[in-house]
């Protein structure tokens, strides 16, 4: 048995430990582009503000886009409610409401998280430090990560802290794919060509997956491949696909639990329908920007749906 | 004024005592910056698990640690006995006294209790009257705070029947001692204080509602987050294996008070309320309160949930009814008093307000209502500026104040920078009462860190001791 205020305390810290570390990720694309590309550095810190949803906040505090500016309001101003620290201090305000349905080892993980990045964030960080200060954000969360995946029980507990992963970082990769497509593919003529810009990298690097991205396609960055490799590959762990196949596999553990199915659970199965049945060139044909402009709002109101159902208030 | 206090370790006349000679044994062979090192390893496990209380009015620190000394405060088998011999008594009188001043009030008639003690008294609840909870518990957990003077006398300094707190630190002191010091416990006999949360489990739902059926379901209500002692709350809910709530989980669903959870409303019977009586209900009480569930008291009174403590325990705890505890004690078991109580001027009396002003600068004075070691002065540690500013507050309201003289609470070694030094301390026992009454071999031991300081409230620069209690 799970009271729906914790249920909604688990879901929203877990939203709010992917956020912290989506942030560090973007700062992070952000600082390499800016590096390589000297002449349009101040664009690139746009494109990133543009993908974490708050480039009108910034410009109404900073005068101009420089990597001290935007890692400073990304990652420590705790008047931007999804900074870095922002998002820390909800997580673990949701972990202290909860806290009687964590393990020790997930509660203290999240409590050093914090206390860690409060001390390291408490002073504008200084450029020369900003690397060291993205890594360890990103090692906090995967402490929490682990510690979470090592020790939780797969019940009730463990679905709702998952769901507010996924709902989370499929909004975010859907967001950075929306904004970086539109800075960055001007007319629908370029798609299919392949493309002689640095800026491409941003974009898997944001995710975290450049990498990966050479195992499984060429080296040379398609927009096509990258869209297919954010959008519909099964395996990639960001990728809308991945997030909406866990986010119906612990539904349908919540709804077998429970022995009752709801709203949430035909949106989140029509979602995967949705990407199962599609193809990256019918995407296209759509057009890509129509297409993750519907799929975040059926995303949204998945969340909405769940909290409802799930009576979280 | 230094008060030439007893020293539970090494009194200055007969030199080292007995229940401390094996741990003393131990302690001269330890190397003394591993000690150091042991102390800091100790404040890390505090932060890092996250037992922390919040200070109020303070943005900043708005999270602390509440200090920890490594040297254990021990107390002999016989000493404990002697203690939960009287403590039993006074817990007995304590819920003998709720039940008679919420029905016959037999003590008032008898003129033992002043009657305008009782109606006048904030603490008492109408609403309460011919009420009869559960099983006929009250006050279902107390900590008794009890100070020692000497090698024999012990009294009690406070009944704490409304909502005590701190059993969480006696556990986590615990718990960290024997991370720290594995070996002591080996060579020392110490009698185990764990099963808490186990023996708090079993005593409530022992006085579970007459109609429960099957294994009642209970939880404990938390005013949230934010409280000063939540830490505690979520503790004893995950120790117990039951739920934490709040009162906006809460609600009065066909004639029982229900849970929201993701499959609906569930009842529950037995409720470990954490919220102060007059949050309870805004039906009945504070319209204002949020912290609450709307009707809770007509879901009592029709005897469908317990609530533990009963609303209206706060009579029996008052600084005010403090005074006739001898009276009481005797009245309802037929005996004295075991365990004694500081003696008391009682301000609202004339003759007594006459004496207290005039040694104003000898006496210990409390309100009346405060808690925590606000809104007191100790005479022989205030200047003559504030024992005067004191004198002008008292008189102009005497029935909000009482005094003690400044006992020499006796003192327990902690472990500075430059070695063992004695700081006074107190004592709270734990008592859980349901069909029976059980007291655990241990508690909260509160220590002033300042040097000659009396007050070992935490808010109030105050530390904590793991408490021994031997199993000899």
């Amino acid at each position: 048995m799970l009271l729906g205020r914790t249920a909604n305390g688990l879901y929203w810290m877990n939203r709010y430990i992917e956020r912290a570390e989506n942030m560090a990720r973007l700062v992070d694309a952000g600082l390499r582009m800016a590096l390589t590309r000297t002449q349009s550095a101040s664009e690139e810190w746009n494109s990133v503000l543009l993908s974490a949803g708050s480039d009108v906040t910034f410009k109404q505090k900073y005068p101009d886009y420089t990597a001290a500016n935007v890692s400073d309001f990304l990652l420590r101003d705790t008047s931007n409610p999804s900074s870095t620290m922002s998002s820390i201090e909800t997580a673990r305000n949701n972990a202290r409401m909860v806290r009687t349905a964590l393990t020790r080892e997930t509660w203290e993980s999240i409590n050093e998280a914090w206390m860690s990045l409060k001390r390291m964030l408490a002073r504008p960080i200084d450029e020369r430090d900003l690397p060291n200060v993205l890594d360890a954000i990103k090692r906090e969360t995967a402490l929490i990560r682990g510690s979470f995946y090592g020790t939780m029980l797969r019940n009730e507990i463990f679905d709702f802290s998952q769901l507010g992963t996924y709902v989370e970082r499929a909004d975010n990769t859907a967001r950075i794919l929306d904004v970086k497509y539109y800075v960055l593919l001007p007319s629908i003529s370029w798609v299919g060509s392949t493309l002689d810009n640095y800026q491409w990298e941003s974009i898997l690097r944001s995710v975290s997956a450049h990498r990966s991205y050479r195992w499984v396609y060429d080296a040379d960055y398609k927009p096509t491949n990258i869209a297919d490799y954010l959008i519909l590959n099964v395996r990639m762990p960001r990728s809308l696909t991945f997030c909406y196949r866990f986010l119906a596999e612990h539904l349908k553990f919540l709804s077998d639990d429970y022995g009752e199915r709801h709203a949430c659970h035909a949106t989140a199965e029509r979602t995967q329908a949705m990407l199962r049945a599609g193809s990256i060139k019918d995407i296209f044909d759509t057009g890509l920007h129509e297409f993750l402009a519907g799929f975040i709002r059926d995303n949204t109101r998945l969340g909405d749906e769940i909290a409802q159902d799930y009576r979280f208030y | 004024m230094r008060l030439a206090a007893f020293d539970e370790m090494l009194p200055e006349v007969s030199g080292l005592r007995r229940p401390y000679s094996a741990y003393d044994r131990w302690l001269k062979e330890q190397d003394p910056a591993r000690l150091t090192e042991k102390m800091q390893d100790a404040e890390r496990v505090f932060r890092k698990t996250g037992i922390t209380f919040a200070v109020y009015g303070e943005q900043e620190a708005s999270e602390r640690l509440i200090p920890f000394d490594i040297v254990p405060r021990i107390i002999s088998g016989n000493e404990w006995r002697r203690l939960t011999q009287g403590i039993e008594q006074r817990v007995q009188a304590l819920n003998a006294f709720l039940d008679d001043i919420y029905h016959r009030q037999e003590i008032l008639r008898a003129g033992r209790v002043p009657r305008d003690l009782i109606a006048k008294n904030e603490a008492f609840l109408p609403e309460m009257i011919g009420v009869r909870p559960p099983a006929g518990v009250y006050t279902h957990i107390i900590g008794v705070d009890i100070v020692r003077i000497s090698e024999d006398e012990f009294y009690v300094l406070e009944d704490n029947a409304r909502t005590p707190s701190g059993v969480s630190y006696m556990l986590e002191n615990r718990e960290t001692m024997m991370q720290l010091f594995p070996e002591l416990f080996q060579k020392i006999k110490v009698r185990p204080v764990e099963n808490y949360p186990q023996l708090l489990r079993q005593s409530l739902a022992a006085v579970r509602p007459q109609g429960t059926k099957g294994a009642p379901t209970i939880a404990v209500l938390t005013p949230g987050s934010f409280n000063s002692a939540y830490f505690e709350h979520a503790f004893l809910a995950d120790q117990m294996g039951v739920q934490l709530v709040e009162g906006q989980d809460l609600r009065v669903v066909d004639g029982h008070v229900a849970m929201r959870t993701t499959e609906g409303y569930k009842q529950i019977d037995v409720l470990y309320r954490r919220v102060d009586d007059s949050f309870l209900d805004p039906l009945t009480f504070r319209p204002d309160s949020a912290l609450g569930i709307p009707g809770i008291m007509d879901v009592y009174r029709a005897g469908n949930i317990t609530i533990a403590n009963a609303p209206g325990t706060g009579i029996a705890d008052d600084k005010a009814i403090y005074s006739y505890m001898p009276e009481i004690v005797e009245f309802y078991t037929g005996r004295k008093a075991i365990l004694g109580n500081i003696p008391t001027w009682r301000c609202s009396e004339p003759d007594s307000l006459k004496y207290v002003l005039e040694h104003i600068h000898e006496l210990v004075i409390k309100e009346v209502h405060g808690s925590g070691g606000y809104g007191m002065l100790v005479g022989p540690a205030a200047t003559k500026q504030e024992c005067e500013d004191f004198a002008k507050k008292l008189s102009a309201k005497p029935s909000n104040y009482i005094a003690q003289p400044t006992l020499a609470l006796s003192t327990c070694p902690i472990l500075t920078e430059k070695g063992l030094a004695p700081r006074h301390v107190d004592l709270r026992p734990y008592v859980l009462v349901s069909d029976r009454i059980q007291i655990v071999p241990g508690g909260l031991t509160r220590v002033a860190l300042k040097e000659g300081s009396l007050v070992v409230n935490s808010s109030q620069g105050g530390g904590t001791k793991d408490t021994w209690v031997l199993d000899d």
